[in-house]
């Protein structure tokens, strides 16, 4: 008779789970990237909106995004992430999602 | 042209027909069908091609949300700028008010046509940037005054929109 402890560590589909499991653990980060075209107050104000960011808190990011090219708007969940770049794309910025190092 | 906050709207008066004229393209603007740049600028990527999964769903789950989004948006402004029909004199100036609770929609729908048209005629940040450049002599140089102006009204809206 076998064990169920053995017969679960050698069944892969167990494993398989677990690993999906760990990979939507892992932190995620909402990127924004510059943009020509957005005025500069508007992402301002998408930031304040979506973020729930005081107005200098959001210009500094803003300020970030014009200068550096991108700015880490948040990180954490990645189903959290995905909504949140959902709606920053509502308002047509250009947000994506990556995975932290 | 003057711009004015009312009790319950945005009045944009004194509009004279060459402007009014641009008010009444914002819709057309938006329309991003058969122009590949502005498709790919408006429904740009929610993450690096390498996160293909992520990728694929936003296509299926997503995008038709937005489109419907941009569209509510657009619907709402077109049926505003039905206000501009009543200009009875043909090269009259006329007005427009934007209700208060139709501003998010219009900042969206000018937006939407400000990026498709940047993208469009594939804008230099440079030319973007010019807002002193020489009067309009083609097509391409009614798009950028067309980008400005759309900015113009954005930024006259938000100023509105936080006070």
């Amino acid at each position: 008779m076998q064990s169920s402890f053995g017969s679960s560590v050698e069944n892969p589909v167990v494993e398989q789970e677990t690993r999906a499991a760990e990979e939507l653990d892992l932190p995620w980060q909402v990127i924004v990237h510059n943009d020509p075209v957005n005025l500069m107050s508007y992402v301002t104000m998408v930031f304040q909106k979506v973020f729930g960011l005081t107005k200098e808190k959001a210009e500094k990011h803003m300020l970030e995004v014009h200068q550096l090219g991108r700015s880490i708007l948040w990180s954490g969940m990645r189903e959290r992430a995905e909504l949140y770049v959902q709606q920053l794309h509502g308002y047509l910025l250009l947000a994506t999602l990556e995975r932290t190092n | 042209m003057e711009f004015r906050r009312q009790k319950d709207c945005l009045e944009i008066s004194e509009l004279d027909p060459f402007l009014a004229e641009l008010l009444r393209q914002i819709p057309e603007s938006c329309n991003v069908e058969g122009v590949e740049g502005a498709q790919e600028r408006i429904f740009s990527a929610p993450a690096a091609t390498s996160e293909s999964e992520i990728c694929a769903e936003w296509k299926v789950y997503v995008e038709p949300e937005l489109r419907r989004l941009f569209r509510s948006a657009t619907e709402t402004v077109t049926a505003d700028l039905a206000q501009l029909n009543g200009c009875t004199k043909p090269f009259a100036n006329c007005t427009l008010r934007i209700p208060a609770e139709n501003a998010e929609a219009w900042l969206n729908a000018l937006n939407q046509a400000r990026l498709a048209i940047a993208a469009k005629y594939n804008f230099t940040d440079g030319e973007l940037c010019d807002h002193y450049r020489s009067p309009i002599g083609s097509r391409r140089d009614l798009g950028l005054f067309q980008v400005n102006f759309y900015g113009f009204l954005q930024e006259f809206i938000l100023q509105e929109m936080t006070l």
